[in-house]
């Protein structure tokens, strides 16, 4: 039998509020607690709820022959937590059926992994913490974020105990190699990497619903024959996208629910493919080779690098600055200063500084709250500007005698750090073409 | 194809953004195959006529000279007009400067043929009146293709032209009444702007923001208006290079100090940028009638030790003023087009635009803001002056952005409406 593996994305960033500069030294709550709320109350309504209950029901009737893959950050956890906790009761009750399994990723959904501080490994340690306390699982397999992958990140992943990781099939890397095998990390080859294949995995994520596309519309019987198509020899099809995509980027209307609710039927009847998790993968497959991915990649865009995230000149004096301000934060031992930097890590503000998509901006405005990448850095330097001011005050108050000062004015800013703000997943941004 | 232009002035006599978009129009036009005879009212008979040639016309040697410039014009050719007409001038301003000076100094050629009421030249509404029938006279005495008439003034001049000739018009238009005035819209100019554009074979808006305007305020039929946006010229202009001599960052507004211009945001928003940071400077450039009020709010703020006026600046001055200046403010209420941030783009300057603004529409690597949104203007000049990677990423993109809107690609644009009027 061969593998399809299925595996969803779920993240929401704490969206930043407007901040001016004149808000400097005043406001210390940067979120936009609104703006979060009804976004998480819009998306679980339109997708979470819907799609977990769709799971739920495939568990029941196919018992354990259906499986799946969740990756929830620590951000949308506690956004989850913080407006909707009935989402997360559905993801527990799914985490129940046994067939389900959660991926390990980094907790605030950030790019420490491209750092050399410890602050990655913090991360991922927190991450795991808090999927087990919700789901009684501890990770074995890591997803990082945007699924950006190099060798020397795999090593690290190996180093904290996980025995694979997801990363996109991209093509600059593969070459002629097909993405249906499990592969090795380069220089850990107890690593095993699970590949995305886009192709497969974009139809539903991106195109299934566009009506320019030679294949529209697509139904379970026609992907299930694709399936098939696939060369004998090949073992695993791994589908990674965005667990928004049913409900949210392709709406109930476009009959994305009815796709997913019969594909599972079509499989099993007229198909050699079994579904499995990313870890049973890892059991039932042999590696077929080493693969050696010098520069990181993602899942993110044409290019598949980092160029979302990093690369234009806001960008990377935001990027530098946050973890230039991390040095001071951890000395103040403050945990609300702490949580709060996590939170400007999201990959997210980065994300809405990019200025790559002035022509074909359609994908991006549509997760974008700001209008354009200027008022997005504007705004996040601001922020951190007066994060900074907070962090040099608290170091200061640490300092002498413990004065009481010190509580007090950390403590104004506790309620507010506890609210979180969410953004929608970069990852999204890939492009259209099935190339 | 040969095309009688109608303009109000041109190179070295620019007061403003229509003389220099005039110019570059015209050299893309003959780039693009076309012959231009540009008709200009002479204000001043002191343009430079070292490269010219003056050709002795027939009969409109009554009316006016036409010049040829060879070597820089090709075939364009120049027929000027002696007339009080000015520019960025309404028409309280005009009858009040006609009646000062040029009065008894104009020669008029035209006072034997056409006298109205007996004192003519005073009222600006008969200019152009009589722009239009020397209009007339030139439209019966050449042979052209098309009629291209450039803003109010010389819309009248090309009705004329139209009837005489029987030829197409097509009127440009680079602003309009409630651009200059706001919502205070003196009718006759509103009807002699409706009139040009109803009679109008095509109308050509500088932006969809005029363009708006031209269909909802002036009830013009949207098939008949088209944008073709400006572009600029920078050719043999070269960057200044200035030694500093204060440390402090400077952010500058530059252009007429009018009511269009929205002069009073930019110190609303300076002050509020004054209050967090002390190494910031503002310079407000040029003149303008709403320069005294200007002047009383600064110091009413108190801001006068970091916020500086030039008055009007000329030529090389306003190179200086832009190498001298960080960011580059245009918080105009209502700007058809609005070619200075062009420059200062040029000039490796950020610039901060309102989205009131023509040159907002083509513009990528500027920050767009509300004119009246002081709060966020505020914001975007603290980012840039504070964040210079900021600054950075604009040097860096601005440049190439600005050099890539070529005056040929405009004028392709209206050479093809040229083609669509004649084969009507």
């Amino acid at each position: 039998m061969r593998t399809i593996c299925l595996y969803f994305q779920i993240h929401q960033p704490f969206r930043l509020k407007k901040y001016r500069f004149f808000d400097i030294g005043k406001d210390h709550f940067y979120y936009d607690d609104f703006l979060n709320k009804s976004i998480l109350r819009k998306v679980a309504e339109k997708c979470y709820l819907p799609a977990n209950q769709l799971m739920l029901d495939l568990i029941k009737t196919y018992g354990k022959q259906f499986k799946i893959a969740y990756s929830l950050s620590g951000t949308v956890i506690e956004q989850f937590e913080q407006f909707i906790p009935e989402v997360i009761e559905s993801f527990k009750k799914l985490a129940k059926t046994g067939c389900v399994e959660f991926l390990g990723e980094t907790y605030s959904h950030s790019l420490a992994s491209l750092q050399n501080s410890n602050e990655f490994e913090e991360q991922v340690k927190l991450h795991t913490n808090l999927i087990h306390k919700h789901f009684g699982q501890k990770p074995a397999v890591f997803r990082n974020t945007e699924l950006i992958y190099s060798d020397d990140i795999g090593k690290r992943v190996a180093s904290l105990g996980f025995k694979a990781m997801l990363t996109e099939g991209a093509k600059h890397v593969l070459g002629w190699r097909s993405p249906n095998f499990l592969y090795t990390n380069a220089v850990e080859p107890r690593l095993k990497i699970l590949l995305k294949n886009f192709r497969m995995s974009d139809d539903i994520a991106f195109r299934f619903s566009d009506k320019n596309w030679d294949e529209f519309p697509l139904n379970a019987e026609k992907y299930v024959k694709w399936l098939n198509d696939i060369d004998g020899k090949d073992e695993i099809v791994n589908l990674f996208m965005d667990y928004e995509t049913f409900g949210e980027h392709q709406s109930r209307e476009t009959g994305i629910f009815e796709f997913l609710r019969e594909l599972p039927n079509r499989i099993f009847l007229h198909s050699n493919f079994e579904f499995k998790t990313p870890s049973e993968v890892t059991e039932k497959h042999q590696p077929v080779s080493p693969i050696h991915v010098q520069y990181p990649i993602s899942w993110a865009d044409e290019e598949r690098d980092l160029s979302a995230w990093l690369g234009n000149e806001m960008q990377d004096e935001a990027y530098s600055k946050i973890y230039k301000t991390g040095e001071k934060v951890l000395k103040t031992k403050n945990e609300n200063l702490i949580k709060i930097w996590r939170s400007l890590q999201t990959s997210d503000h980065f994300y809405y500084m990019c200025t790559k998509w002035f022509s074909d901006g359609d994908v991006h405005i549509y997760f974008n709250p700001y209008d354009t990448p200027y008022e997005a850095f504007i705004n996040y330097m601001n922020v951190i500007s007066d994060f900074e001011i907070l962090v040099d005050k608290a170091l200061e108050d640490s300092k002498p005698a413990k004065k009481s000062a010190t509580k007090s004015s950390i403590k104004k800013v506790k309620p507010k750090t506890e609210k979180t703000v969410a953004k929608k997943s970069a990852a999204t941004a890939k492009k259209k073409s099935r190339k | 194809m040969k095309i009688l232009m109608f303009g109000w002035e041109f190179p070295p006599h620019i007061s403003g953004g229509l003389g220099t978009a005039c110019y570059g129009l015209t050299k893309g036009l003959v780039k693009n195959n076309t012959e231009i005879m540009f008709v200009v009212p002479k204000a001043y008979g002191d343009e430079d006529t070292s490269t010219a040639r003056f050709i002795n016309a027939s009969d409109v040697e009554t009316i006016g000279t036409q010049t040829e410039l060879e070597k820089l014009w090709g075939n364009i050719s120049f027929i000027q007009i002696d007339s009080n007409l000015v520019p960025y001038v309404d028409e309280k301003e005009f009858n009040l400067c006609a009646s000062i000076d040029k009065v008894e100094k104009r020669e008029g050629i035209f006072r034997h043929k056409y006298s109205f009421t007996g004192k003519y030249g005073v009222n600006l509404m008969e200019e152009v009146a009589r722009y239009a029938l020397v209009a007339a006279t030139i439209a019966k005495n050449n042979t052209f293709d098309v009629i291209h008439a450039h803003d109010w003034l010389t819309y009248a001049a090309g009705i004329m032209a139209k009837r005489v000739s029987n030829k197409p018009l097509v009127i440009h238009v680079h602003a309009t009444e409630f651009d200059r005035t706001g919502e205070n819209v003196n009718p006759n100019v509103f009807d002699i702007e409706k009139q040009g554009m109803e009679q109008a074979d095509k109308v050509i808006t500088v932006s969809n923001l005029t363009r708006n305007i031209v269909i909802n305020k002036y009830g013009i039929d949207p098939e008949k208006v088209e944008t073709v946006h400006n572009a600029v010229d920078f050719h043999g202009r070269e960057n200044i290079e200035i030694k500093r001599n204060v440390g402090d960052k400077i952010i500058t507004f530059l252009g007429r100090i009018t009511y269009q211009k929205g002069p009073e945001y930019f110190i609303e928003a300076a002050c509020k940028v004054m209050e967090r940071c002390n190494n910031v400077r503002f310079v407000m450039a040029g003149s303008g009638d709403m320069m005294k009020k200007m002047v009383r709010r600064v110091a009413k703020l108190g801001m006068g030790t970091h916020f500086h006026f030039t008055g009007f600046l000329k030529g090389e001055e306003v190179q200086q003023m832009f190498a001298l200046s960080d960011v580059y403010v245009m918080p105009s209420v209502s700007e058809p087009f609005g070619i200075s941030p062009l420059e200062a783009m040029r000039s490796n300057i950020p610039v901060i635009i309102s989205k009131q603004s023509g040159v907002s529409e083509v513009l990528k690597y500027a920050i767009k803001v509300d004119f009246w949104d002081v709060d966020a203007m505020a914001d975007l000049m603290y980012g840039l002056v504070m964040y210079p990677s900021l600054s950075k990423f604009f040097v860096r993109n601005g440049q190439a952005e600005v050099n890539s809107l070529k005056w040929e690609n405009a004028a392709a644009k209206i050479r093809e409406i040229y083609n669509q009027v004649t084969n009507i």
